[in-house]
C-alpha cells in the first residue's frame, strides 16, 4: 500500500529558452485534496502535463504510486478532467452514456468489447455525479456545469485512486461551481480519492482543499489552508508576483 | 425496375458493389466528419485518380494488364500515409496537407494522362462513375476489402470513437493515438479506391460525408448517427444507381443528388421537430 501518490524531485522544465518550472520538490500524500494555485503562466498546467507524462522534465524525477514515471503503466488509476466544458466540440454527436464509456476504453483494452458489467459501471458513474436523468441526451445539449459533471463521470468510471482537475470550473456558473465542489468533497472524503486541482479561484480553493500549493515558477508555499491564510500581504505578493486580494465567499 | 440489375451480369456486379460501398463509405465517413477531416476524402480521391491514370498508362503503352483498381488503391494508400506525415510536420496548420496532396494528385494525373495521349470515355467513367464498369474480379476485390474494413472498424470501434472525441484524453489513458490514426487513414484510402468505380473521383467524398451530414441533424448519439448514415448511404446508392441507369446518367451524379435530397429532408425534419417542441412548450 502506498502513501504517496505523486512525488516530484528537483524538477526543472523550460519551453525553448523560457524557464517555466525551477527546482520543484513536492509530494501528494494519499487521501489529500491539494489545491494548486498561482498566477497565469506560473506553470500550473505544465506541472500537470509533467505528471501525466505528456511532456518530459529537463531534469529531476517524478514518481506515481512509488513507480518512476517512465515505468508507470497503470493509467487507469488516474483520472483527468480538463477545462473541457470550455473547449470541447459542442456539436459532437455523442450521448452522455457514450462519453462516459470512453473513460473505460483504455482499461478494457484492445480487441475487447464492453460487457454488461462495463455498462453497469458506466451507469453507476453517471449516477454518482447525479446525471442519470440525462443518460441518453446528447452532451452538446447540456449546460457547462452539467457537461463538467459528465467529464468527472468519465474520469470516475475507471475507478481511479487519483483525480487531476485542471481549472475544471472555468465557464461554469456560480451556483453550479458550489455543487461541483460538494461533489469533489464527497469523492475525496467518502471514496478516499486523492485530488490535485488547479484553480485560479484562491478563495474557494482554500475553503475546500486540505492542502494548498502556490506555484509561480518555483513552489512558494505548500501547506494547510490555515497557514496560507496566515501569510502576510508581503508573502502573498512574492508568491503571486503582484498584489492579490483574497476573496472569501460567504455562503 | 430492379429486374435489369438482377438479370445482366455487369449490372449485378455494379449493384452488389454499390450496396457494399453504401455501407463502408458512410461508416468511415462518420469518423471523418466528426474529426473535421471531410476534405481528406477529396485529397485521397484525386491521388487515387493519379493511380488509376498510372494503371491505364501501363496498360496502353506497355501492355501491362494491371487492374486500375489496384494501382488506384496503391496510390491512395501511399497518399494517405503522406498526408499523415505532413500533418505531423505542420502541427499548427494540419489542413495544409490536404491541398498539397490534392494538387499533387491532380498534377500527377495530368502527366500520366498526357503521356498516354488521353483515355477519353474511360476517364470520363472514372471521374463521374459508371454503372457498367465493375467487373466480376473488381467485385470480389471490393467485397474482400469491405469485409476487412468492417472487421477492423468493429475491432477498433471504441478506440476510434474515443480518439475522435478527445485526443488528449485518449493519449493520457494510454491509447496509441499515432498508430490508430494511421490505421484509420489507410482504411479511408481503401474505401475511396473501392468506391471510385461507381461514384467517380469527383464525387466519392460526397458519399462519405453527405449521409453523415444528414444523419447528424436528427440522430441522438454517435452509434445512432452511424447507423442512420449507412441507411442514408444505401438509399442514395440504390436510388442513384437505378435512376442513373434508366436515365443514362453517370451514377455519381444521381447518387450525390439523392444524398443532397436526403440532407434537405433531414434539415426540414429537424426544423419541424424544433417547431413542434416550441409550440408544445408555449401551450
Amino acid at each position: 500500500m502506498t502513501d504517496v501518490v505523486v512525488s516530484m524531485k528537483n524538477i526543472n522544465f523550460a519551453y525553448e529558452n523560457k524557464q517555466v518550472l525551477e527546482n520543484i520538490n513536492f509530494s501528494i500524500p494519499s487521501g489529500s485534496f491539494l489545491g494548486l494555485i498561482g498566477p497565469n503562466g506560473g506553470g500550473k498546467t505544465t506541472l500537470i502535463k509533467l505528471i501525466l507524462g505528456l511532456i518530459k522534465p529537463n531534469s529531476g524525477s517524478i514518481a506515481l504510486f512509488d513507480q518512476p514515471l517512465d515505468k508507470f503503466s497503470a493509467w487507469d488509476k488516474i483520472g483527468f478532467v480538463s477545462q473541457k466544458a470550455n473547449t470541447f466540440n459542442r456539436g459532437f454527436p455523442a450521448t452522455v452514456f457514450e462519453v462516459v464509456s470512453m473513460g473505460l476504453t483504455a482499461k478494457v483494452g484492445y480487441f475487447k468489447f464492453f460487457t454488461k458489467h462495463h455498462k453497469e459501471q458506466i451507469q453507476q458513474a453517471i449516477e454518482q455525479v447525479g446525471m442519470q436523468a440525462y443518460t441518453y441526451e446528447n452532451i452538446g445539449n447540456l449546460s457547462g456545469g452539467q457537461q463538467q459533471r459528465i467529464f468527472i463521470a468519465r474520469a470516475l468510471v475507471s475507478d481511479p485512486q487519483f483525480l487531476i482537475l485542471d481549472e475544471p470550473t472555468v465557464g461554469v456558473d456560480h451556483e453550479n461551481v458550489h455543487r461541483f465542489y460538494e461533489l469533489l468533497y464527497q469523492l475525496n472524503h467518502e471514496q478516499n480519492i486523492t485530488m490535485l486541482m488547479v484553480s485560479h479561484d484562491t478563495g474557494t480553493m482554500t475553503e475546500h482543499a486540505t492542502d494548498i500549493a502556490c506555484l509561480n515558477k518555483q513552489l512558494h508555499f505548500h501547506g494547510k489552508p490555515d497557514e496560507y491564510h496566515a501569510l502576510t500581504a508581503n508573502d502573498l505578493s512574492r508568491i503571486h508576483g503582484h498584489n492579490v486580494n483574497i476573496v472569501t465567499h460567504d455562503h | 425496375m430492379l429486374a435489369d440489375f438482377l438479370q445482366y451480369d455487369f449490372l449485378r456486379n455494379t449493384f452488389f458493389t454499390g450496396i457494399l460501398i453504401g455501407i463502408i463509405a458512410p461508416l468511415l465517413g462518420t469518423f471523418i466528419v466528426v474529426r473535421r477531416l471531410s476534405l481528406i476524402a477529396d485529397a485521397l480521391s484525386h491521388v487515387t485518380l493519379a493511380g488509376i491514370a498510372f494503371g491505364l498508362l501501363l496498360e496502353k503503352k506497355f501492355a501491362i494488364m494491371l487492374s486500375p483498381l489496384y494501382s488506384g488503391m496503391a496510390f491512395s494508400v501511399l497518399g494517405s500515409i503522406l498526408i499523415e506525415r505532413l500533418r505531423g510536420l505542420y502541427k499548427a496548420y494540419q489542413e495544409i496537407a490536404i491541398p498539397i496532396i490534392l494538387s499533387g494528385g491532380v498534377g500527377l494525373s495530368v502527366i500520366f494522362i498526357s503521356l498516354a495521349d488521353g483515355f477519353n470515355t474511360e476517364l470520363f467513367n472514372y471521374l463521374f462513375g459508371s454503372v457498367s464498369a465493375v467487373s466480376q474480379n473488381d467485385f470480389y476485390t471490393i467485397a474482400g476489402i469491405s469485409i476487412f474494413i468492417i472487421i477492423i472498424i468493429g475491432l477498433f470501434f471504441k478506440e476510434l470513437f474515443t480518439l475522435s472525441f478527445d485526443e488528449e484524453h485518449a493519449k493520457i489513458a494510454g491509447l496509441h493515438a499515432k498508430y490508430i490514426h494511421l490505421l484509420f487513414i489507410v482504411l479511408t484510402a481503401l474505401v475511396i479506391a473501392a468506391s471510385i468505380r461507381i461514384v467517380g473521383v469527383l464525387l466519392v467524398s460526397a458519399l462519405m460525408t453527405l449521409p453523415v451530414a444528414a444523419s447528424m441533424r436528427i440522430a441522438k448519439g454517435f452509434k445512432q448517427m452511424l447507423v442512420l448514415s449507412i441507411v442514408f448511404g444505401e438509399l442514395a446508392v440504390i436510388i442513384g444507381l437505378i435512376s442513373g441507369y434508366y436515365l443514362s446518367i453517370p451514377p455519381g451524379g444521381t447518387i450525390v443528388m439523392v444524398s443532397i435530397l436526403i440532407l434537405l429532408l433531414s434539415i426540414v425534419a429537424k426544423k419541424l421537430k424544433n417547431y413542434n417542441r416550441r409550440n408544445k412548450t408555449v401551450k
